[in-house]
């Protein structure tokens, strides 16, 4: 009864400060920028956060809350539509989407899969909110329960999502899982600092490589490529009438699915040190999972949507509670979100331990200015979807340039360096090969996303719970198997057991079918070879930085066991068998342009970048590309470029970033952006 | 922006700085940065608190900088800071749009010779040093078994764990305290900021922590109301002899030394001390410095000197700046410039026994 008395009027505080004109307007202005910002893959939170900082001293702070909130809150929201129209995960939160969201596209509906996309987002943000004013209260002792080897369940149970997602050939998906985890070691060790697979003098391996390029290359770069090869447009079919109708009613019609999956991220986002990652991944495994018919799954059904954007939204509303209880952020824009918070008026809000003794009031305004932004937000999406998905019928060869242009930018932002894109390239000409070959890409992304936390948590559960059974065997198994670990383990068995039968007829990209023997042992072997040399490189760390080895050691001794078993199963089998998967095979009646080809135009603006700079090498680019490839007027190819690069430059500028400077850069100097 | 603009600009701005002597200010020779960007560049990412640091300050030097130029905060982490550090090495001066901002983390790496460093303190221009301070902190039931003035003999048998960010960082302090105080702490590494070693410790995994003093105030004070959490020593600050006396900010804690007084086996000289001390000095005191790069003319230094000391005059300096930098001392001008010697600045023997217990009970090379 204590609770509900201080809670009560603490709300009622809270609508009294949103609900004044001016904190409207503040918000609608926050969605409008965070909107235009999330539309654009890989640009999150982080940039518009920074763009607004230097506005935020001394504002008054409901005033910069519902500023910072509106555009937080929406970034979830409008990255859908470079997810379900480009097949680009637009941010961490998006990926999942991508699974049935784009061949929905493909197949003509995107408005129906935006629609269906942005109802649940609706929902999930209300009911993340409408959770989070009860459960916020009682939060604190709750987070606390998860300790290490908790999170640690967690992680794992989210890396058993592989089994759905590991197509049709499990141990290929167990492989391709197993390849990003190991991609996901590369750099400096959590525990001691060893290096792994990389060196000194390439710094840039030093810190690991970023999930936006990862992202981007395993899932934008080989659909853009797979796209211009064909030549048409990303949909075959006209546009169904009244589309966006249709997706609403396909929420409705799963409601209890979409209230399930956001519950789901409340919870996972409520969780410190995990963040929004894995979120969709555990999202889309659970609707799976509970769906009757599956066979749709991964070539366009509605609920392969609804799931991960139930939960995406709910986990922004989760995500406060470490953010504004302990005063850890759960993300980089929370990070963002509680410094500028500081700077708020006279500083009196503390984000922090403190927070709901002191400011429950605020507390409650933040919660309901997220709701409120995600309403906002979804009423202009959904309005706006309906055109926007008619994008998809432009012919494609004049989408990629720009689209290529708008990816390395974004990944250029991940650490500004020229490196930045040679990594997407390498990583894209991976998930190439890997969709060629039928190698299940979420599954490398899961294990990619997955590869730290489950590292570090191993380590420190290990380390702690050593430190435990020196005190008593009691107090260790204690630590150790504490009853939310076990839920976790029963949940992660029956996920794992159900998923692998289920795992045959789910193909998460769609069938394949079998070509040749060559080209896709050609491909094993040359996973297999990686993977030994990852082995041989982390077995070599020394003995006093062992908490570096062992991880990477033990997963990369299992994929080299499943690399042994493929070798095995492809000597065995005919040539028809689906272990010899190869969409090249397939799509060879629709590709009229050879991979090679397509692939050297973006080589050359990536080889040109380091020559001359971003601009000058994109500038060229769009010009021979439009007037070459896609066959355009000089006239026309002209006008393209200069919008291109203008568009490019503006964004830049209003972000304040620059662009990839090259060779001559460091013989001339040239005024921004051609720096 | 950035631009490695002409060497001979540069020269010539310090010819004629030379030419009409040395502070300008008054005499109307302040640069002016009117309706300029001024690129102040974090070597962390937008999260640490660095970034918590030049944003308070951003906006105040904004104002105080004469044609009130728009000041940018870029962050550009990388390899432990030394990515950003060896960025502004090679930045010559152009116009005072560019000011770096380094901090602790950045400071360890140059005196233990990380490979990684190709930045050189001496060829920067400081103009601003901010100090902070540490306290350690235990659980309740393990501050009940402290003797007399925070006498640590009896935890002697303890297990501690204590999450760590690693030995080469700022942990490197309270990971040498804690060896000097005799206690059996094992380190777990890898975890990403000291806030989520405290939350190691609320979830009853660690049971030994330290926060730096601002995270201290805002993060543990209410752990120490609801008794979950006992403030044991904090660090403490340096005096104007350049003795280690009681923090200010925490007048009611024992100071590191006083506790190491008190302590069987633990000694307030040697070589063992020295090391802590000398590390400490670079860590603490000075923990965050803003600088002009090489070349810096004299009235560009001046003008940045005298904005700084502008900000820490405004009247509601105090107010602002307690929540979210402690009562520290801000310094500028000379004061700033002995800060930074002395932060940047061990003696060989310290660093050479830091190096040796580095490599003996980490196994940290660095080569």
């Amino acid at each position: 009864m204590d609770v509900i008395a201080m809670a009560l009027p603490a709300l009622n505080d809270a609508f009294a400060m949103i609900l004044q004109p001016h904190v409207v307007g503040y918000l609608v202005l926050g969605v409008v920028m965070g909107l235009c910002i999330g539309v654009f893959p890989g640009l999150g939170g982080i940039a518009g956060l920074s763009l607004l900082l230097p506005f935020m001293f001394g504002m008054e702070p409901v005033s910069g809350l519902a500023l910072m909130i509106g555009m937080v809150a929406v970034v979830p929201t409008s990255d859908t539509f470079a997810s379900v129209l480009m097949g680009i995960p637009g941010s961490s939160a998006s990926q999942a989407t991508v699974l049935d969201g784009f061949p929905m596209a493909k197949k003509g509906q995107a408005a129906r899969a935006l629609s269906a996309a942005f109802a649940s987002s609706l929902f999930g943000g209300l009911f993340g909110a409408a959770f989070l004013t009860v459960f916020i209260l009682a939060a604190r002792p709750i987070v606390l329960l998860f300790q290490t080897p908790e999170l640690l369940m967690i992680t794992i149970f989210g890396l058993s999502m592989v089994g759905i997602l590991a197509g049709r050939v499990a141990i290929k998906g167990i492989v391709a899982a197993c390849v990003g985890i190991l991609v996901g070691t590369i750099g400096e060790g959590a525990s001691s600092g060893a290096l792994r697979m990389s060196t000194y003098n390439l710094p840039y391996l030093v810190d690991g490589l970023k999930l936006v390029i990862v992202g981007l290359g395993v899932f934008a770069i080989p659909e853009i490529i797979a796209l211009l090869r064909q030549d048409k447009a990303i949909s075959d079919r006209a546009n169904l009438g009244g589309g966006w109708l249709v997706g609403v009613k396909d929420w409705w019609a799963n409601r209890w699915l979409s209230m399930r999956c956001s519950l789901i991220g409340v919870i996972v986002g409520v969780i410190p040190g995990l963040g929004g990652s894995v979120v969709d991944w555990i999202a889309y495994g659970h609707t799976v999972q509970t769906a009757k018919d599956k066979t749709q799954f991964g070539s366009g059904d509605v609920r392969g949507v609804i799931g991960p954007e139930s939960s995406n939204n709910a986990k922004e509303g989760g995500g406060l509670v470490p953010t504004l209880l302990f005063g850890i952020p759960g993300s980089g824009s929370m990070a963002i979100f509680i410094s500028a918070v500081a700077l708020l008026g006279t500083g009196s809000i503390e984000v922090g331990p403190s927070m709901l003794k002191n400011n429950l009031d605020f507390t409650y305004a933040i919660v309901w200015l997220l709701a409120s932004a995600n309403v906002v937000g979804t009423l202009i999406c959904i309005a706006a979807s309906g055109g926007i998905a008619r994008l998809t019928n432009i012919r494609f060869a004049l989408l990629a340039p720009f689209l290529f242009m708008i990816i390395a930018f974004a990944a250029f932002q991940s650490r500004q360096e020229i490196w930045d894109l040679v990594a997407l390239f390498g990583i894209g000409l991976l998930g190439i090969f890997m969709r060629r070959f039928d190698w299940s890409r979420p599954a490398f992304l899961i294990g990619f996303v997955l590869s730290a936390p489950a590292e570090r948590y191993t380590n420190q559960a290990y380390q702690i719970g050593a430190s435990r059974f020196r005190r008593g065997f009691e107090e260790g198994l204690e630590y150790v198997f504490s009853p939310i670990v076990i839920i976790l383990i029963v949940i992660t068995l029956i996920s794992v057991v159900v998923g692998l039968r289920q795992a045959k007829t789910i193909q998460a990209e769609g069938d394949v079918a079998s070509g040749s023997k060559r080209a896709p042992l050609v491909f094993l072997l040359i996973l297999s070879a990686y993977v030994g040399l990852t082995y041989w490189n982390a077995a070599i760390i020394p003995d006093f930085a062992r908490m570096d080895r062992v991880f990477p050691v033990f997963v990369a001794t299992i994929a080299l066991i499943g690399c042994a078993l493929l070798l095995v199963q492809m000597m065995r089998s005919p040539e028809t068998s689906a272990i010899f998967a190869d969409r090249e095979a397939q799509e060879a009646s629709s590709n009229t342009h050879a991979l090679w080809p397509t692939l050297a135009w973006f080589a050359a603006l990536l080889i040109a970048s380091a020559l001359v700079g971003f601009i000058f090498a994109l500038a060229v680019f769009l010009l021979l590309f439009i007037r070459i490839r896609a066959g355009k007027s000089w006239a026309y190819a002209a006008t393209y470029a200069a919008g291109g690069i203008t568009f490019i430059c503006a964004m830049a500028w209003t972000l304040n970033r620059d662009f990839p400077p090259g060779l001559l850069q460091n013989y001339v100097d040239l005024p921004w952006p051609l720096t | 922006m950035i631009s490695k603009t002409k060497r001979l600009m540069a020269s010539v701005a310090v010819l004629s700085a030379a030419m009409t002597g040395a502070p300008a200010l008054a005499d109307g020779h302040a640069i002016d940065l009117e309706g300029k960007t001024v690129e102040w560049i974090i070597p962390f990412s937008e999260t640490g608190g660095s970034a918590k640091w030049a944003n308070f300050y951003a906006p105040l030097l904004s104002e105080a900088l004469p044609g009130n130029p728009t000041v940018v905060v870029t962050f550009m982490p990388g390899a432990g800071s030394t990515k950003g550090a060896n960025f502004f090495q090679d930045v010559e001066y152009d116009d005072g749009t560019t000011i770096f901002g380094s901090s602790g983390s950045t400071q360890f790496p140059y005196l233990l010779s990380d490979p990684r460093v190709r930045y050189e303190y001496g060829d920067w221009n400081v103009v601003l040093a901010s100090g902070t301070g540490g306290v350690a902190y235990l659980p309740a039931d393990l501050a009940g078994q402290l003797g007399e003035g925070g006498d640590a003999t009896a935890l002697a048998g303890e297990d501690f764990i204590y999450g760590s960010q690693g030995a080469t960082r700022l942990d490197l302090v309270p990971l040498l305290a804690w060896e000097m105080l005799g206690l059996q702490v094992e380190p777990v590494f890898g975890i990403e900021g000291r806030g989520d070693g405290r939350l190691m410790f609320e979830r009853g995994e660690a049971n030994i922590d330290y926060q730096t003093s601002s995270s201290y105030l805002s993060g543990v004070t209410p752990l120490v109301e609801a008794g979950t959490a006992v403030p044991w020593f904090a660090f403490g600050a340096l005096d104007d002899a350049g003795n280690i006396v009681r923090d200010p900010t925490f007048p009611d804690m024992p100071s590191f030394k006083e506790v190491c007084d008190v302590t069987d086996g633990c000694e307030t000289s040697g070589k063992q001390w020295d090391a802590w001390k000398a590390f400490f000095v670079a860590g603490f005191p000075a923990q965050k410095m803003v600088f002009l790069p090489a070349g810096a003319p004299d009235a560009a230094i001046a003008t940045y000197t005298q904005a700084f000391e502008d900000v820490k005059a405004r009247a509601d300096f105090a107010e602002i700046s307690t929540a979210r930098l402690g009562v520290y001392p801000q310094l500028t001008g000379a004061a700033a410039q002995t800060a930074l010697d002395s932060a940047t600045v061990v003696p060989e023997a310290s660093k050479a026994y830091v190096t040796g217990w580095l490599k003996d009970r980490y196994g940290v090379v660095l080569e």
